[in-house]
């Protein structure tokens, strides 16, 4: 089976995935739970399958390279790191609504991969990309970014959950509590700021090697860089400042987003990381 | 920092504006935001394109902001001098006052700190306090560095302390940043950042500057043997660029080396990177003048942007640039000399002469049909060369960074306390820590000490 083919039947496979997180949320059901964990790692099973035909199936077109080289497949990688940082937390911190924000995601990455302006066809890598920094630098980032949206997910879970003695009922009243949403957050951004700052250290030291400069203000770069500062932003005030709850949710929110125009804003400003 | 007399009373106020953390959330996020503008103006551009783009009025006030290369305008520099300032008082300042905690002469615990603390767990063990103590201290000791028994009133309190060198961790990341920003300094001041463009054949022994700044003279001739560029099997999308490059120093060739895009040659701190590649006429070129009227063929010899002697004295020619690929009302045409020229009487003009097509120059339907031949085309390569004696000190940096945010992260002081009493003839034992940092993984670590101590007793 081609590798496309398998993306295919595994988007639709995160999708089953998510609607059994959702059920097993709003009937407050636990069986319907571990079945979606349980397709989940189906999921990333079959996900790293088709990653590594992909892989395989380029050596065959005699143009080998690691499927970390256009936006279709980043989209693919990224769906994978989200997925399996989401089970590690699952696992770890024996939290099952984590799967409520997390595995949308990969469905949706997975879904907008396989949209026709995506270019899916394997292609040649263009001299620039020919290093092996590709495949650290790319890992890095893009565990980075994973760990930011779970982050994000988090804080928007803190932000809508109704604070204070209002009666809760209804959906919102099974968030958790604050205060192990308010560690989440930081735990994950921690984790995701110390990847972003391999990543984009990775990427300097590639540049070096590749062009002569570790840093060139291109604005893929700026843009990781203006994330980092937003991230570094948030420590400080947690750390130092105290900062919980509220302001740290709507800090980490802020920062997601800077990650998502690094990820695809960046393409509309011109720059050699943009995706063709 | 407590004693203030009037005299240094403003030197105290500065140093505190400095040692704050909201001046340092102020700067990150200062820095974050204006760095964003950089990415939407084109940075280092021609300035007749930005007044086209953005018009008199904008124009005139990003060029007094330093807009069209912000990131080295005085008013990001001056943010990144104060970042680099707050961290420098910022670190003497906590370092001064955490150094004690975390070198102390003599570690001293606190029983009645565990004791109140949230995480404690406790639980009765089999055998007498002596017992109890001599099956859990190798435990203890094995997994926490400084481990101290010391005797109670109704029985033993055990200390374990373990990473409290990683307090420092913190100080490796901000160190980073000072040797980030001193390898960028060095770099700027030392280093150059240069390009040039060799024919296959030909050598160098300087390098052009970007910018109006002299050019640099190397040490050594860099030739360039051969250019190859590779496609993709039946793609025009470019699979290497190839130059064979020859280091020659004292008329000796010292080296000799293949450069790819990521593989490039250094020599004596000197890097020389592939960059482009592009194609170039000959030095001497053969311009023909057919004139029209009599049929006349006039030949004449000509180099790149010398002004060359039109027949019959009716004016000169400047062939003033060559393109591999011209667009000419909407038709690409390949090997175009753009060419000025310059009548007796009359406004010069513009004129567009094909290297292939030889009476392309017809249609302008001028006295003389110019062409030009003997074009015998070379490739040249394009090479960026850079020195950059800042990087060694960047790299440093670079692991720094990667260091410290591991161990400021994910490591943490962790101090324990295991207290063993006799309480109306049974053994209590109870468990505790503390840790300023990371209280819920100092709660994990207590469970789990606790989990495993307790099959121990």
């Amino acid at each position: 089976m081609p590798s496309s083919e398998i993306f295919s039947i595994i988007t639709f496979v995160y999708g089953l995935a998510t609607l059994l997180y959702v059920f097993s949320w709003i009937f407050k059901k636990n069986f319907p739970g571990k079945i979606a964990t349980a397709v989940t790692i189906v999921a990333v099973l079959g996900n790293l399958t088709g990653i590594i035909l992909r892989w395989i199936e380029s050596y065959q077109m005699g143009i080998g390279h690691a499927p970390l080289s256009n936006l279709y497949e980043s989209l693919i990688f990224f769906a994978m790191t989200i997925a399996l940082t989401h089970l590690f937390i699952e696992f770890r911190y024996k939290l099952r609504f984590i799967g409520m924000i997390a595995s949308p995601i990969p469905f949706l990455a997975m879904a907008y991969a396989s949209l026709p302006k995506v270019n899916d066809a394997i292609q040649p890598l263009i001299p620039a990309l020919q290093s092996n920094w590709l495949i650290t630098h790319v890992m890095t980032c893009f565990v980075g970014y994973a760990a930011f949206a779970i982050a994000f997910g988090v804080s928007i879970m803190f932000l809508l959950k109704p604070s204070g003695d209002v009666p809760q009922s209804g959906i919102v009243s099974r968030i958790p509590a604050f205060d192990i949403l308010d560690d989440l957050t930081h735990q994950m951004v921690m984790f995701g700021f110390l990847f972003l700052s391999i990543g984009i250290i990775t990427g300097a030291v590639w540049a070096n090697q590749a062009w002569g400069r570790y840093w060139g203000w291109d604005p893929k770069e700026t843009w990781s860089l203006i994330t980092w500062l937003i991230y570094a932003s948030l420590l400080h005030a947690r750390l130092m400042r105290d900062w919980k709850g509220k302001k740290i949710a709507v800090l980490s929110c802020v920062g997601f987003i800077a990650v998502i125009f690094t990820y695809f804003g960046v393409n509309l400003l011109p720059g050699l990381h943009s995706y063709q | 920092m407590t004693k203030s007399s009037n005299s240094d009373g403003f030197a105290h106020q500065l140093w505190e504006f400095f040692a704050s953390v909201k001046l340092s959330v102020f700067i990150l996020l200062s820095l974050a935001v204006t760095s964003i503008f950089g990415t939407v103006i084109p940075q280092n551009k021609n300035p007749l394109s930005y007044h086209q783009k953005f018009g008199d009025v904008l124009f005139k006030l990003f060029k007094t902001l330093d807009m069209f290369d912000m990131y080295h305008s005085w008013w990001f520099r001056f943010l990144l001098c104060l970042l680099t300032i707050n961290i420098i008082v910022c670190s003497i300042n906590r370092l001064s006052s955490t150094w004690k905690i975390i070198f102390p002469k003599r570690p001293s615990f606190n029983i009645n700190r565990f004791r109140k603390a949230k995480n404690r767990q406790q639980w009765s063990a089999q055998g007498s306090v002596e017992q109890v103590k001599d099956r859990i201290s190798p435990w203890i000791s094995k997994r926490f560095g400084r481990f101290t028994v010391e005797s109670s009133a109704n029985g033993y309190l055990l200390f374990g302390e373990k990473n409290r060198w990683t307090r420092l961790g913190v100080y490796a990341v901000h160190l980073s940043i000072l040797l980030m920003v001193a390898g960028g300094l060095v770099g700027s001041i030392f280093g150059f950042d240069g390009y040039v463009n060799i024919p296959e054949g030909a050598s160098v022994d300087s390098v052009l500057l970007r910018g109006n700044q002299p050019e640099v003279k190397l040490n050594f001739k860099i030739k360039c043997d051969d250019f190859d560029l590779t496609f993709y099997e039946e793609s025009e999308m470019p699979k290497e660029y190839r130059s064979r490059l020859s280091i020659i120093k004292d008329n000796q060739t010292v080296i000799q080396k293949d450069i790819i895009v990521n593989d490039p040659l250094r020599f004596e701190g000197i890097n020389i990177f592939q960059s482009t590649y592009g194609k170039m006429p000959a030095t001497q070129l053969n311009v023909t003048f057919t004139e029209k009227a009599s049929g006349l063929i006039y030949n004449k010899k000509a180099t790149m942007t010398s002004p060359v002697e039109m027949p019959g004295n009716s004016g000169t020619l400047i062939i003033e640039e060559f393109r591999p690929h011209f667009s000419f009302r909407g038709v690409t045409l390949a090997n175009t000399f753009l060419c000025r020229m310059i009548p007796r009487q009359g406004d010069p003009k513009h004129i567009i002469i094909s290297a292939d097509f030889p009476r392309f120059d017809m249609m302008r339907q001028g006295d003389f049909i110019i062409s030009i031949s003997n074009t015998d085309f070379k490739y040249y390569t394009g090479l960026q060369v850079t020195k950059d004696p800042g990087v060694p000190i960047v790299y440093v940096g670079f692991l720094f960074m990667i260091i410290g945010c591991y161990v400021t992260f994910f490591m943490f002081h962790q101090k324990i306390c295991v207290e063993i009493s006799t309480d109306s003839g049974k053994t209590a034992v109870m468990a505790a820590g503390i840790s300023e940092k990371n209280k819920p993984g100092m709660n994990v670590v207590i469970r789990r000490l606790s989990r495993q101590l307790q099959k121990l007793t």
